[in-house]
């Protein structure tokens, strides 16, 4: 019975907050600044640099919000949140929005009453192991010691691929992708998995990434994104927009560098109506004309900032894969702006 | 008879021999320390063993050390194959250990001074020998402390320390007459002087301020632990005391709020309070006020090392003998001057070790912030430089090591004065 009081007494004021918080949009105009979720620290995705200023892949998407909105990239509050705070600091209001390299799930979307914009990156989860451990493929590691980040999604899927090939494992529960690695290399677990991408990242790292092998299989679906709160569209258009102006960019060829010039001769119709020199895009949204223009010219459009964060030149080094433009056999497929 | 032969009588003593080689110097030393019995020997031999085994593999790592370079492949390049430290990475980002990496490091001297005063302000605290009116600046210091720290208009500290100074004439014009009076009517008194001072202050006072403000959430690095550990500390010992008088009160209302207050808090995790701080809170609140992540964790912390303080202190009441409290009542004393004059203070010494256990471990259980987003040392280490740094993403030994040897400093520094403490306090003779 108390329990019950507790939750209803939380419902309504979470209820009251998602009444409260339903202009996100007037809020940030408000606020002069765009409180933008992060994680505390992943490399190429987030982080401060030595400088103590946040660089990374999501980082821009909350830029690129930012000067579409406020018309300042600089104008963003970093709040950096860990996998356990994250859903928390975005339902209380105390974040605008969430970009911090989160899985766009059915209960997350539906039951946590977060509102998924998009896919910024087309990630699946990958298995680590030494190259000594002799072993080619995920099936054969029955009895593995497996090094796991604890209140993530890849936690769930890994009990499911090993339920589902009927092997056993034991869990070593990790809090940070710092300690899986020095757990791993430590040999407290024979292979560590996260999302591809984290592995990579972690292996290029190693004094000899070459006496370490990614694993074939890649066993999961991991579309990350950006969120925001159920219950204001408004402000969900705008975020979803801007990630979409990103790719959309990309694939009509406007870059960082020759924006200016397409934007005072395109004949290109679709163009025009992106960087905000035909047609009233802008305004249904709530924003000026050049809204899209601004945010491309944070980093330019999702290839650049694919390139300067996480791609091939940087020590990360991913390939685009599945996060090519459609056109390309990507996954990447914007819905046109018209 | 042989008279002649007088029997032999030595005249002077014999002059002192040295004592068997055995049995003096260093042989001596070792042998009854260190080889007494056969298995002592074996004991110092193994330990010897280890002791060289720990340091031959760890001077090597620590004299090869390399301190200039800007990455970890670097050091590697560097190293060259042998075993070495990379302490590039503490030369590189230690303004970030110690201060957080967002507070502006042209503001560094800021801390820097709050430091140094700080040590000035605890002195006479800390060292009852020094003059008494050092405590002045001691009054003065958390309002100085706070200005110079957060920055922004010398308005608010001015105008805390204005509703101090009017609750404190308060309570003493009225205290003498009715404590209740004297006791409310002074917080009254401080709630007034803020609150107009609140609507005198401009909204844009922060904006022209002679320091930039910086907000709570920009600090960071060793000065959170050190500050939270401090204001914490400073404040769980009043209340830590309080708690323990009402626990032990007559009065049913104020004894049941206190042991209540204690054994809930007693009962419940630290970083699950600091998760209610963090989290939970927020949605308490009525949306939109948003009070400082700093001063929500100030407010957990500061009931945890109460609620243990109080007990910590109860124990030493307990101990008192039944005399002291009866001496104090046939001597005409009231509960206050009881408590101030023969109570407390006998109670507190035995106290001694037991307030400082909890402090130290208070001092070192401030890294727990780590957890909730807030870039303490630790979060600064396990987020941003090892998470988040592809130039320094496994450098795990030179880091933790750095964090362990400040942390050691500050620690086994209280335990020392501590220790003092406890002699100079000294009375009884065991």
């Amino acid at each position: 019975m108390k329990k019950s009081v507790i939750l209803g007494a939380l419902t309504v004021a979470g209820l009251s907050a998602g009444a409260a918080a339903a202009g996100t949009l007037d809020d940030v105009k408000a606020r002069g600044k765009l409180n933008c979720g992060v994680t505390t620290g992943l490399v190429g995705f987030a982080a401060p640099d030595a400088n103590g200023e946040w660089k990374g892949f999501d980082v821009t998407m909350c830029r690129a919000v930012a000067a579409a909105v406020l018309g300042d990239a600089t104008a963003v509050e970093f709040v950096p949140t860990t996998g356990k705070t994250r859903f928390t600091a975005l339902a209380s209001g105390e974040i605008d929005m969430l970009a911090r390299n989160t899985t766009w799930t059915f209960s997350r979307d539906v039951d946590l009453k977060f509102e998924f914009v998009g896919v910024n990156y087309y990630d699946g989860q990958g298995f680590m192991v030494p190259k000594e451990l002799g072993v080619s493929s995920a099936k054969d590691l029955d009895g593995a010691t497996v090094c796991i980040q604890t209140g993530t999604t890849t936690e769930l899927n890994l009990a499911d691929f090993f339920r589902s090939n009927n092997i056993s494992y034991e869990p070593v529960p990790i809090e940070t992708n710092a300690e899986a690695q020095q757990q791993y290399l430590a040999g407290a677990c024979d292979v560590y998995t996260t999302d591809a991408s984290g592995l990579a990242a972690t292996r290029a790292t190693f004094e000899n990434p070459g006496d370490h092998t990614v694993l074939p299989e890649i066993v999961s679906k991991e579309p990350l994104g950006p969120l925001v709160r159920h219950g204001d569209n408004e402000w969900g258009d705008i975020v979803r927009w801007t990630l979409n102006a990103l790719v959309t960019a990309e694939e009509l060829g406007v870059t960082s560098a020759n924006m200016a010039e397409m934007k005072a001769s395109t004949n290109n119709p679709e163009i025009a109506r992106l960087l905000g020199t035909e047609g009233t895009l802008g305004e249904m949204l709530g924003l000026d004309a050049d809204w899209a223009a601004r945010a491309l010219a944070v980093e330019g459009n999702y290839a650049e900032v694919f390139e300067k964060n996480i791609g091939e030149a940087t020590p990360i080094g991913l390939a685009r894969g599945l996060n090519a433009q459609w056109t390309d056999g990507g996954l990447l497929y914007s819905p046109p702006f018209r | 008879m042989a008279n002649t032969e007088v029997s032999f009588v030595r005249t002077e003593t014999l002059p002192p021999m040295a004592p068997p080689i055995g049995e003096q110097g260093i042989v001596k030393w070792l042998r009854e320390n260190l080889f007494a019995t056969p298995a002592n020997g074996a004991l110092t031999l193994v330990a010897l063993y280890v002791i060289y085994v720990i340091l031959s593999g760890s001077m090597p790592w620590i004299f090869n050390g390399v301190w200039n370079t800007s990455s970890l492949t670097e050091c590697r390049e560097v190293l060259d194959g042998t075993r070495g430290a990379c302490f590039s990475v503490l030369t590189e980002r230690w303004h970030q250990l110690i201060y957080g990496f967002k507070y502006p490091p042209d503001a560094y001297w800021r801390p820097n001074l709050t430091f140094v005063l700080m040590l000035v302000a605890i002195a006479p605290v800390l060292f009852f020998d020094l003059p008494r009116k050092m405590l002045i600046f001691t009054a003065i210091f958390p309002f100085l402390a706070y200005w110079l720290i957060w920055g922004g208009t010398i308005m608010t500290p001015i105008i805390a320390l204005l509703g101090v100074v009017a609750g404190g004439f308060v309570y003493t014009r009225f205290v003498a007459s009715n404590f209740a009076i004297g006791f409310f009517g002074a917080i009254l008194a401080a709630l007034v002087v803020w609150i107009i001072g609140g609507f005198m202050t401009p909204d844009t006072a922060n904006e022209n301020a002679m320091l930039q403000a910086v907000p709570s959430r920009d600090m960071g690095g060793y000065m959170l632990n050190l500050m939270l550990g401090v204001v914490c500390v400073s404040l769980s010992i009043p209340l830590g005391i309080a708690l323990a008088l009402g626990r032990q009160s007559d009065m049913p209302l104020i004894k049941w709020i206190c042991v209540v207050f204690i054994e809930f808090v007693r009962g419940v995790p630290l970083i699950t309070l600091l998760f209610v701080a963090s989290v939970m809170l927020a949605y308490m609140f009525p949306p939109g006020t948003t009070t400082d992540l700093f001063l929500r964790v100030v407010i957990m912390i500061t009931m945890f090392s109460a609620a243990y303080i109080a007990e910590v202190i109860r124990g030493g009441l307990a101990a008192l003998p039944k005399g002291q409290y009866e001496a104090a009542d046939s001597l005409g004393l009231d509960y206050p001057q009881a408590m101030r004059l023969i109570i407390l203070p006998q109670a507190l010494k035995i106290s001694i070790p037991g307030i400082v256990n909890v402090a130290v471990g208070l001092f070192k259980d401030t890294t727990l912030v780590s957890v909730i987003s807030m870039f303490d040392i630790l979060g600064m280490i396990r987020g941003p430089i090892l998470g988040g740094a592809a130039e320094w993403n496994g450098v795990y030994w030179e880091l933790f090591l750095f964090a362990c040897i400040i942390f050691f400093v500050v620690c086994y520094g209280i335990s020392q004065y501590s220790q003092w403490l406890e002699r100079r306090l000294a009375t009884d003779h065991r």
